[in-house]
C-alpha cells in the first residue's frame, strides 16, 4: 500500500521565517489524522505543504504519489482544503458557491443539491447570499464545496470551528464515509474531544515538527474505528461520496 | 482555457451583478473625477476641451485601478483565491476571465464618462469608428494589465497601496496612445490616430501575452 502522505524533514519558509522545521509525517489511504499542537506549532502550515501551496524548502514531500514541487496543479486537483477562512465568494448563495467551486472541478452541476443536502443546506438557505449566512452556515457550504469536489485528500484546519453539536456529528460522520471510501483526512484541531472519537491517530506538532508523525508499520491498513449511528439529520444520497454505498457500515 | 475563462469572467460579473459596486460606487466617482477636472479648468473652458481626451483616459485609469483592485478583493477577502488554486482552472482562463470581467466594467464606465465630456466638456464625438476601437483596445490593456499586477501583489499586506504604484507606470504608454488616438478622434489633433491605434495594440497584446504567460506563477504563494 502506497502511503497518501509521506514528508521526512520538511522545511517551509515564510520568507526567512521557519514554518516548518523538519517536519515528518505518514499518512495511509483511508485514514483519519488529527494533528494537535499549540498555535503556530505549524498546523496549518503543514497542511498547506500537503495541498501544494507552499514551497518546500528542503527535505522530501510525497503527496498522493506526487512531488508537490513537480506536479503541484496535478497533486492540487485531488486535494481539498478547508482553511480558517471559508472561501466563498459572498454575493454568490449557497448555491452558486458549491457550482462555481464544482464548475472549476470539472465536476457536473446534478451533483451541487446532493453535496448541500449532504450537509444539512436546503430549502431557503441555499439561495441565500453567502453573507448572510452564519458562521457554522458558511463552514456547511464551504465542505459542501469540498464534497462536490471529490478530493482524494481532505485537509481542514478547525473543521468543526462555528459548527453547532448537530452539525459536528454530521461532519464526522462525512468524514468517516470518505476515509471509508479510500481517501485521507487530515485535520488540525485544538478540540481534543471533538476528533477524539474521531481519528484513527493523532500526532502533535510543536516548533514546525511532527512527534509521533512516522509509521512503524505504514503498509498496514489503519486501525478500523466504530462508527456511530447517523444523526437525525436528512441522509445524503449515498453517491455523494463514491464508493461510500460500497461500505457496509456506513452505507 | 476559454472555457475557465467564460466561467471566470461569469462569476465574477453576476457578483459585480448583485454587489453593483462598478454602478454605485466607481461609476460615480468617475464622474466625480471628470467633475473636479471641469472645476480645475473652469476658468479655461477651450484648454479644458483640449484636455478632454486626456482627462478621460486619466478617469478611465483610476476607475480602472478600483476595478482591479475589487476583482482581488473577491477573492482574498474569504480565501478563495486558495479555491482557485486547487481547481483545475488554466491559470491562463482565470487570468482572461478576471480581465474579461475587468473590461466589460471598464466599457461601460468608459460609456458613462463618454457622455461625461460631451455634457461637462462640450467635446463632439466625431470620429466614431476610432474612438470606438481604441477604447475597446486600450481596454483591453488597461484591465490585462490591471489583473497581472493585482496578482503579483495580491499575497502582500501593502497591496492596496502597492497596486496603484506599480501599475500606473506600466498603463503610461496605454493613456499616453489613447489620449492621442481619441485627440485624432475628436478633432483636436491632425495626426494619424490609426498610428497611435496600432501603438496601442501592440502594448495590449504585450499586456494580454504576459498575463496568459505567468499569471499561473503569480498566483502562487509568496
Amino acid at each position: 500500500m502506497l502511503l497518501s502522505v509521506r514528508l521526512r524533514a520538511v522545511v517551509a519558509l515564510a520568507g526567512r521565517y521557519p514554518l516548518l522545521a523538519g517536519a515528518d509525517l505518514d499518512v495511509r489511504p483511508g485514514e483519519i489524522v488529527v494533528l494537535r499542537g499549540p498555535n503556530g506549532a505549524g498546523k496549518t502550515s503543514l497542511l498547506r505543504v500537503m495541498a501544494g501551496l507552499v514551497v518546500v524548502a528542503a527535505g522530501e514531500a510525497t503527496v498522493l504519489g506526487l512531488d508537490p514541487m513537480v506536479d503541484a496543479r496535478a497533486l492540487r486537483s485531488q486535494v481539498g482544503l478547508l482553511g480558517h477562512r471559508n472561501g466563498l465568494y459572498d454575493d454568490l448563495t449557497a448555491e452558486q458557491n458549491v457550482l462555481f467551486a464544482a464548475r472549476a472541478a470539472r465536476r457536473p452541476k446534478q451533483s451541487v443539491p446532493a453535496a448541500l443536502a449532504r450537509l444539512g443546506l436546503d430549502g431557503r438557505l441555499v439561495s441565500v447570499p453567502a453573507a448572510k449566512l452564519s458562521a457554522g452556515q458558511r463552514r456547511r457550504v464551504a465542505l459542501a464545496a469540498m464534497v462536490v469536489r471529490e478530493p482524494r485528500l481532505w485537509l481542514l484546519d478547525e473543521p468543526h470551528a462555528g459548527l453547532d453539536a448537530e452539525h459536528r456529528a454530521l461532519l464526522d460522520l462525512l468524514l468517516r464515509e470518505v476515509a471509508a471510501a479510500g481517501a485521507t483526512v487530515v485535520l488540525a484541531s485544538h478540540e481534543d474531544g471533538a476528533t477524539e472519537a474521531l481519528a484513527h491517530r493523532a500526532v502533535t506538532m510543536s516548533g514546525g515538527m511532527v512527534a509521533g508523525g512516522v509509521l512503524d508499520e505504514p503498509l498496514e491498513p489503519p486501525a478500523a474505528k466504530t462508527v456511530p449511528a447517523a444523526p437525525t439529520l436528512r441522509a445524503a444520497p449515498p453517491e455523494v461520496v463514491p464508493g461510500v454505498a460500497e461500505v457496509p457500515s456506513v452505507a | 482555457m476559454w472555457r475557465d475563462a467564460v466561467l471566470v469572467a461569469g462569476k465574477d460579473l453576476h457578483i459585480e451583478g448583485r454587489a453593483k459596486v462598478a454602478l454605485n460606487q466607481v461609476g460615480p466617482y468617475a464622474v466625480v473625477v471628470l467633475l473636479l477636472f471641469g472645476f480645475a479648468f473652469d476658468q479655461d473652458r477651450p484648454l479644458l476641451v483640449q484636455a478632454a481626451p486626456g482627462l478621460f483616459w486619466m478617469a478611465v485609469l483610476f476607475s480602472g485601478l478600483l476595478a482591479v483592485q475589487r476583482s482581488f478583493t473577491l477573492e482574498t477577502a474569504d480565501g478563495a483565491v486558495d479555491g482557485l488554486r486547487l481547481s483545475r482552472l488554466e491559470p491562463a482562463g482565470i487570468f482572461l476571465g478576471k480581465a474579461a470581467a475587468v473590461g466589460a466594467q471598464l466599457l461601460v464606465l468608459e460609456a458613462l464618462l463618454a457622455a461625461g465630456i460631451v455634457v461637462l466638456f462640450h467635446s463632439e464625438l466625431t470620429g466614431a469608428a476610432l474612438l470606438a476601437a481604441s477604447a475597446l483596445v486600450s481596454t483591453a490593456g488597461v484591465s490585462a494589465a490591471g489583473v497581472a499586477y493585482a496578482a503579483l501583489s495580491m499575497g502582500l499586506r501593502v497591496r492596496e497601496t502597492l497596486l496603484p504604484l506599480l501599475l500606473a507606470p506600466v498603463l503610461a504608454p496605454i493613456v499616453l496612445a489613447a489620449t492621442e488616438a481619441w485627440r485624432v478622434a475628436l478633432g483636436l489633433s491632425s495626426g494619424d490616430g490609426w498610428r497611435w491605434l496600432g501603438l496601442l495594440g501592440c502594448f495590449a497584446a504585450i499586456y494580454l501575452a504576459g498575463g496568459v504567460l505567468s499569471f499561473g506563477a503569480l498566483m502562487e504563494e509568496t
